[in-house]
């Protein structure tokens, strides 16, 4: 079996969580493995992650360089193309940064690439088995490839059990002499901080949540409206951000806001992994949808068929009555 | 600005539940509703606007069968001005890659200063304008939620990344974006705009017209195969709370009072 690399990324100088879900990826590629983690940056914040993750990674290659200050996909892949040896198996999170890097990287490799993998089968031979989502984690797909000449592998943060973190102490390699002069045509500038808004929903300890099935802006009253009676905020997925229903400071999502509610109302929501993404701390979720189908009641505690427009307005009668 | 537009014609989801066949291998394909695959619409819009601001071209191609023609004739009602259907029997079976390939292979016969792609499609992979972009040697940038032109070279890009946040980079033309919903507010297209492109002639190209070996895209060429869709497993499963709406919202109340919902 090839050998593995997971790449690791960072934050103010600790290791991403995915750290031990790409551990447990590789152990479920090949049992008898022991990955490589790939790490890239800058200064002292780089090595203090190398110091966590050689709590886990036997191995860790890291490559240290001012223009890896910020992790610019296009210069990480530059960097990653130039130690990676060829045939290799690379794990990324499926994450912003990971569909930023992983497609090309795989091009670059000549390896085959699979993204948004949520199980992994095992492998057999040059052919390894996982398994993938289709529309919006209504169903789902065996997908195997082959892996003979490498893979790049996105794994969906969350989908996998960590690998719980065993001392092993991991030696650091240094690689970034094998990296050259990095220089790309695009050009990191700065990052712009999401605005709060005038509800911060990640404090809100019961949300009204509304989705797709809200169906347009003049709507967007009965959920208001069934807040105020439940002493709830209101917030949404986002189709209706897309939309310009409701500011993005209500979006709930990997690309909006984490929550932590007690309570979480899902209402026409589908429940695709971006949403569910940002709901944390094991809330009691409710979700009415008329799609019987729909992935929310996968996760739902409790789930009610029906259409939301003539549910929550029903909803929100009975609990005035009860409250008067 | 000469720009060119991936698209993709795909079962839209909010008119269509997605079930398997019977026989397990495919979803069930019978009476499905197809539309634009919804992200590569904002791209087209967003395209649109740009041609519309500074002048240009927008070309719209898509890889598949003759059926796939609706999404470039609605993109031509849209404001395309030039489409093209990249289609050959032995582009069946493409994986990401190989859709990718045939992409290249286009663009090279061509000159494009901006390639734009949806983020994802029904099949979430989002791989295909990563990919493009590296095979040309262009740059890329991933989940673009905003484009502002800076100069006749480079534009200014914000990616979405976690929490909201957003990445702010410059990015050197030509080059490839995939992007991302929400970017703009996709104008309506209506049957009559429709009509009125109905007859325009919608090039067909194929590996001889694309100049590519045959063998470099397709099944054989592919190292990525689907061998079957399957429900996913119902993990513990939500508790459906059944019987008449009234009955159901007293039920509802009590579970949310319990949890603390609820004063």
């Amino acid at each position: 079996m090839a050998r593995i690399f997971a790449y690791i990324a960072h934050k103010d100088g600790t290791a991403d969580d995915m750290a031990a879900e790409l551990l447990a990826a590789a152990k479920l590629i090949d049992a008898g493995s022991s990955p490589t983690a790939v790490v890239t940056g800058s200064g002292p914040q780089l090595d203090s992650v190398c110091k966590t993750l050689r709590d886990s990674y036997a191995e860790i290659w890291k490559v240290s360089k001012a223009e890896l200050a910020y992790p610019n996909a296009e210069l990480v892949r530059q960097a990653l193309v130039a130690i990676l040896p060829p045939g290799c198996i690379v794990l990324l999170p499926h994450s912003h940064f990971g569909v930023d890097l992983g497609p090309g990287l795989s091009i670059k490799l000549k390896a085959a690439s699979v993204s948004d993998v949520i199980a992994i089968e095992g492998a057999e031979g040059n052919r390894l088995k996982v398994v993938r989502q289709e529309f919006g984690g209504q169903i789902s797909t065996h997908v195997w490839f082959d892996i003979s000449s490498g893979a790049v592998i996105q794994i969906r943060p969350g989908a996998l059990k960590p690998t719980a973190m065993a001392p092993v102490g991991g030696k650091v390699v240094d690689k970034s002499s094998a990296v050259g002069v990095l220089k790309a045509g695009r050009r990191y500038l700065e990052t712009v901080v999401a605005e709060s808004g005038d509800v911060d929903i990640s404090k809100e300890p019961v949300l009204i949540s509304i989705g797709r099935g809200i169906q347009e802006q003049d709507n967007v009253h009965i959920a208001e409206e069934l807040a105020e009676a439940m002493g709830a905020a209101v917030s949404c997925s986002r189709p209706v951000v897309d939309a310009k229903w409701l500011p993005r400071s209500r979006q709930v999502g990997s690309s909006g806001h984490t929550v932590k509610p007690k309570v979480y109302l899902a209402c026409g929501i589908s429940g695709s992994f971006q949403h569910l993404a940002g709901i944390q701390g094991n809330p009691f979720i409710v979700a009415i949808n008329k799609n019987p189908k729909a992935p929310i009641f996968q996760v739902a505690d409790v789930g009610i068929v029906d259409d939301i427009l003539e549910f929550l307005p029903e909803l929100t009668t009975k609990i005035r009555a009860m409250t008067k | 600005m000469e720009i060119l537009v991936c698209v993709k014609r795909v079962p839209d989801t909010s008119e269509n539940e997605i079930e398997l066949n019977r026989a397990g291998n495919d979803i069930e394909r019978e009476d499905l509703v197809y539309s634009v695959n919804e992200w590569d619409n904002y791209a087209m819009e967003e395209a649109i606007r740009i041609v519309e601001k500074n002048g240009g071209n927008v070309t719209v191609a898509t890889v598949g069968g003759e059926d796939d023609e609706e999404v470039l004739r609605r993109a031509l009602a849209m404001g395309a001005n030039r489409s093209v259907l990249i289609s050959d029997a032995a582009f069946a079976g493409s994986d990401g890659a190989g859709i990718a390939r045939l992409l290249k292979a286009f663009v090279e016969k061509n000159h494009f200063d901006l390639i734009l792609t949806g983020a994802q499609a029904e099949d979430g992979a989002a791989q295909v304008g990563g990919m493009l972009a590296a095979l040309l040697d262009y740059p890329f940038a991933a989940l673009v939620d905003s484009i502002e032109l800076l100069d006749g070279a480079k534009l200014k890009v914000s990616r979405e990344i976690e929490g909201g946040n957003k990445e702010l980079n410059e990015i050197d033309l030509p080059c490839v974006l995939s992007i991302e919903t929400g970017i703009n507010e996709p104008r309506y297209v209506g049957m009559r705009s429709i009509q009125m492109v109905a007859a325009v002639e919608i090039p067909i190209l194929g590996a001889a017209e694309l100049g590519i070996d045959a063998a470099s895209a397709g099944k054989a060429a592919a190292k990525v195969h689907r061998t079957d869709y399957f429900m996913p497993a119902a993990s513990k499963g939500a508790e459906i709370l059944n019987g008449g709406r009234a009955e159901v919202i007293d039920r509802m109340i009590e579970l949310v009072r319990a949890k603390g919902g609820l004063k």
